[in-house]
C-alpha cells in the first residue's frame, strides 16, 4: 500500500504545483493590465475630448474677414504653440551664431530680440503671450528650464534671457520705428510676429482678386469654438504657398490657429495655434520688469542696425507675403501671390556661385543651387516656402514663388 | 549581518526556508497590494490583530528606516549630495569673486539657473538640483532601491525577515516606503545644503523668476520647498524600477548596477532625436520640467507630466515587483 500512497501524494503535489504555478503567473496580470489601462487612457481620451466639431450660426467669408478686422481683443492671456518647416537646413549652434553675427552686435546680448526670434524659424516652441491694452504686452518663449521674455510696458520694451541672465532695454517709439510693417507702433512687439492673429493678418493683406477665401466648417481651438477660414492663391501656378487655414474664434472674432501648407504638400510650414487662451485682465505684476540685481543690460543704442538685422530673420519666419515688400529700397515684381521682391546688393560678384569668395561663400554657395538663364548665372537658395535668387552680379530676387518663377524674374529683370 | 529586526529574529533563528514557505502561503491568501488579509489566516493570533498589526507594520517600517539610514554606505551618498552644491557654490564664487563680469563665458552654459546664483543665493538650491538630478540623486536613490530586497537576499536575512506575520506584500510596501523617505531625505540634503551655501557665499531677498516678474524671498522659499518635493517626486518612478530589479536578483550588487544602468540607459535613449517617439514614456524625460515652477505664472503641462508619468511607473513596476516577489522561492 505504501508505494501508492506515495504516488497519491505525489500526484496531489504535481496536482498543487500546477495550481501554484498558474497562480504565479495570473499575478504578472496586473502589471500587464495596469500598462493596458495606461496606453488604452492615452490613446482614447485625446479621442473623447474631441466632441467634434461646434454648431455655429452660417456666415460667409466675407463677413468673417470683417470680423477678423473688427475684433477688438485688448486683454488675453494664453499659451501658443509654434510650429514652423521651413526646410532650411539644420545648421544647428551654428545658425544662432550666424544671427547673432548678422546683428552686427558687438557686444552680442542674449538677450536681443532680433538673436531669439531666429530661433523661431525651425522647430517647435511654446510661447506665452499676455496683453492689455496696446501698451503692456509680454510674450515669453519658454525654454528648458529658461525663458526668454520680451516685456513691452508704456515706454520700455524689455527683453529678458533667464538662461544667461541678460537683460536688453530699448523704448517704445524706437521699437515703434523699427515696426516696418506698421504693427510695431501699435503692438510693441513688431519683431516677434508670435501669435496666429499676427500671421493671419499677414496672409489676409495678401488677400485680393487673385486669392479664393471660403469658409470651412467649424472647429475647436484651445477649448473655444472657431470658424475655420481658408485661404487660397487662385489660378496662381508661380506660388509655393499651397493652402492657408486660420481658425477664427466665434465669439471675438480672433485668429486662434494659422496653419500655411505649401503647394508641394507635406508638412505644415508654419503651424501657430494656442492651446490655452483667457480674455481676462492679466495680472499687472506680469509686465512688471525690474533688471534683477547683477543682470547685463544692453541698452539699445543702435536702433537703426538693429532694424537692419531684425529685417532679415523676420522675412524668414512670416509666411512671407506681406512682408516681403518692405525691405530697403526693394522693388516688387508681379502682383499677388506670385509678387517677387528684388533688390541690388551692388555688391557685384559678391555673391558666392562657384567662385566662392572665402570660407563662407564657399559655405553659401554649397547650401544653394547653381541656376543660369537669360540674366546671366546666379544661385538659388530654397526652402519649402520662400526661395531666393541671388545673380552674380548682385541681384537678389525673393519671394514665396517656385524657381523657375524666380529665374523668369530675372529673366525679364534684365 | 545583524538586523535590527529583534521579533522576527529572536523568535526564529533556528528556522528554515519551510518557514518562509508558510509566511508566504498566509500572504498569497491576502486580497492584494493592500494587504488586507482576513484575521484568521494570520498564525498570530485572533484578538486585536488589526491594531497589532499596524504597529507592527510600523515597527518594521521605522526598523527599515533606521536600517537605512544609519548604513555607512546611505550616509556616504548623502555626503556626497551635499558636497555638490558646496562644490557648485564655491565654483560660481571663486569664478565671480572680484566682483567682475558675472557673464564671462557667455550665457547658456552649465546646469540650470546658475547665471542668476551670484544675485542671489536661492538659486544655488535650484542650481544644485538641477545639477544633481540627471547623475547623483538617481544613482543613489538606484542603489537603495536596487539593494533593498537583493541586499537582504544576498546577506542572508530577507526569510528572517518573512517569517513574521505580516508577510511579503507588507514587507515589499515597507520597502518600497523606506525608498521613498530615502528619495526625500536626499533631495531636502541637496536643498538644504544649498540653501546653507547659497546664504553663506551670495547675497539673499527678493529674486526674479524666469519670466521675468519680482517674487518676495518668502515666496521664493516657498517654491524652493514645492521644487524640492517635486524632485523628490520625480525620483518615485525610478524607485519602484529599482524594486522591481531588486526582486529578481539574489544578488544587491547586480540589482544596483541593474538600476543604476537602466537610470543612464534611459537618459542617453532620451538624447537622441531619432527617438523621439518613445521618449515621452522614458521616466527621465520630464524630470528638469521642476524649472515650471520658477516660472510666472507657473507652466503646469510639463509638472503635471512628470507625475503622471512617475504615478505609472511606480503602479507599474511596483506591481511587477509584488508579482514577482510573492511568488518568489526564497532559498536565501
Amino acid at each position: 500500500m505504501a508505494p501508492y500512497e506515495s504516488d497519491d501524494s505525489r500526484s496531489a503535489e504535481e496536482a498543487e504545483e500546477r495550481h501554484s504555478a498558474r497562480r504565479k503567473a495570473a499575478r504578472y496580470v496586473v502589471p500587464v493590465a495596469v500598462v493596458g489601462v495606461a496606453a488604452a487612457t492615452i490613446g482614447l481620451v485625446p479621442a473623447l475630448a474631441d466632441s467634434g466639431d461646434p454648431d455655429l450660426p452660417k456666415i460667409t467669408a466675407q463677413q468673417l474677414v470683417q470680423k477678423i478686422a473688427e475684433s477688438d481683443v485688448q486683454q488675453l492671456s494664453g499659451t501658443v504653440k509654434i510650429t514652423t518647416d521651413l526646410g532650411l537646413p539644420d545648421l544647428g549652434g551654428l545658425e544662432s551664431g550666424l544671427a547673432s553675427g548678422a546683428a552686427g552686435n558687438g557686444s552680442g546680448s542674449s538677450a536681443d530680440p532680433s538673436a531669439k526670434l531666429t530661433e523661431l524659424a525651425s522647430g517647435t516652441h511654446t510661447l506665452r503671450v499676455a496683453a492689455d491694452g496696446p501698451d503692456r504686452q509680454k510674450v515669453s518663449l519658454i525654454e528648458s528650464a529658461a525663458e526668454y521674455s520680451l516685456i513691452h510696458d508704456g515706454k520700455d520694451v524689455w527683453g529678458y534671457d533667464s538662461k544667461s541672465d541678460e537683460v536688453y532695454h530699448g523704448t517704445a517709439d524706437q521699437d515703434g520705428k523699427a515696426g516696418k510693417d506698421g504693427k510695431g507702433g501699435e503692438k510693441g512687439r513688431a519683431e516677434v510676429p508670435a501669435t496666429p492673429r499676427d500671421f493671419a493678418e499677414e496672409a489676409l493683406k495678401a488677400a485680393d482678386d487673385t486669392t479664393s477665401v471660403t469658409v470651412d466648417g467649424t472647429a475647436q481651438v484651445a477649448g473655444r469654438d472657431a470658424y475655420k477660414l481658408v485661404v487660397k492663391p487662385k489660378h496662381a501656378s508661380g506660388t509655393t504657398v499651397g493652402v492657408i487655414s486660420i481658425a477664427v474664434d466665434a465669439e471675438t472674432g480672433m485668429p486662434l490657429k494659422f496653419t500655411l501648407t505649401p503647394a508641394s504638400g507635406g508638412a505644415a510650414v508654419v503651424d501657430v495655434g494656442f492651446t490655452q487662451v483667457g480674455f481676462a485682465k492679466p495680472a499687472a505684476s506680469t509686465f512688471d520688469f525690474t533688471p534683477p540685481k547683477g543682470a547685463k543690460i544692453t541698452e539699445d543704442k543702435d536702433a537703426a542696425a538693429r532694424e537692419h538685422a531684425s529685417a532679415a530673420p523676420h522675412e524668414g519666419v512670416a509666411p512671407g507675403v506681406g512682408l516681403l515688400g518692405g525691405g530697403d529700397g526693394a522693388k516688387v515684381v508681379g502682383k499677388g501671390w506670385n509678387s517677387i521682391a528684388t533688390f541690388d546688393t551692388g555688391e557685384k560678384g559678391g555673391v558666392p556661385s562657384s567662385t566662392g569668395k572665402g570660407d563662407m561663400g564657399g559655405f553659401l554657395g554649397s547650401l544653394g543651387d547653381q541656376v543660369s538663364g537669360g540674366f546671366g548665372k546666379g544661385t538659388v537658395f530654397s526652402t519649402r516656402l520662400i526661395n531666393a535668387l541671388i545673380t552674380d552680379d548682385g541681384k537678389v530676387y525673393v519671394g514665396a514663388v517656385t524657381k523657375d518663377a524666380l529665374v523668369k524674374a530675372a529673366d525679364a529683370g534684365k | 549581518m545583524s538586523r535590527a529586526e529583534p521579533t522576527a529574529k529572536t523568535a526564529t533563528t533556528a528556522k528554515t526556508a519551510t518557514t518562509a514557505t508558510a509566511a508566504e502561503t498566509a500572504t498569497t491568501g491576502q486580497a492584494g497590494p493592500t494587504g488586507t488579509a482576513p484575521a484568521a489566516t494570520a498564525p498570530g493570533g485572533t484578538g486585536g490583530v488589526g491594531a497589532a498589526r499596524t504597529l507592527w507594520t510600523l515597527g518594521l517600517l521605522r526598523s527599515e528606516l533606521v536600517t537605512t539610514f544609519r548604513r555607512w554606505r546611505t550616509l556616504a551618498l548623502l555626503a556626497v549630495l551635499a558636497a555638490v552644491p558646496v562644490l557648485v557654490g564655491v565654483a560660481v564664487r571663486i569664478e565671480t569673486g572680484g566682483g567682475g563680469g558675472p557673464h564671462g563665458g557667455g550665457g547658456g552654459e552649465g546646469p540650470a539657473f546658475i547665471a542668476q546664483i551670484t544675485n542671489n543665493g536661492l538659486f544655488l538650491v535650484f542650481t544644485a538640483l538641477a545639477a544633481t538630478l540627471p547623475v547623483f540623486l538617481p544613482l543613489a536613490v538606484g542603489v537603495v532601491a536596487g539593494d533593498t530586497i537583493a541586499g537582504e537576499a544576498s546577506a542572508g536575512t530577507l526569510r528572517y525577515l518573512l517569517v513574521a506575520p505580516a508577510g511579503r506584500t507588507r514587507l515589499l510596501l515597507t520597502k518600497y516606503a523606506t525608498v521613498t523617505a530615502f528619495c526625500l531625505a536626499a533631495t531636502f540634503v541637496v536643498a538644504v545644503s544649498a540653501l546653507v551655501v547659497g546664504a553663506l557665499l551670495f547675497p539673499l531677498g527678493d529674486l526674479t523668476t524666469i519670466s521675468g516678474t519680482r517674487i518676495g524671498f518668502g515666496e521664493g522659499l516657498a517654491r524652493a520647498l514645492l521644487i524640492a518635493l517635486v524632485v523628490a517626486a520625480s525620483l518615485l518612478g525610478l524607485a519602484a524600477l529599482g524594486l522591481f530589479v531588486s526582486t529578481l536578483t539574489n544578488s544587491g550588487v547586480a540589482a544596483m548596477a541593474t538600476t543604476v544602468g537602466l537610470v543612464i540607459t534611459a537618459q542617453i535613449l532620451d538624447q537622441i532625436p531619432q527617438l523621439h517617439a518613445i521618449q515621452p514614456y522614458l521616466f527621465p524625460h520630464y524630470w528638469l520640467s521642476f524649472a515650471d515652477l520658477m516660472r510666472e505664472p507657473v507652466y503646469w503641462d510639463g509638472l503635471v507630466k512628470n507625475l503622471e508619468l512617475q504615478a505609472l511607473y511606480a503602479a507599474v513596476f511596483g506591481s511587477a515587483a509584488w508579482a514577482r516577489f510573492t511568488t518568489k522561492d526564497i532559498t536565501a
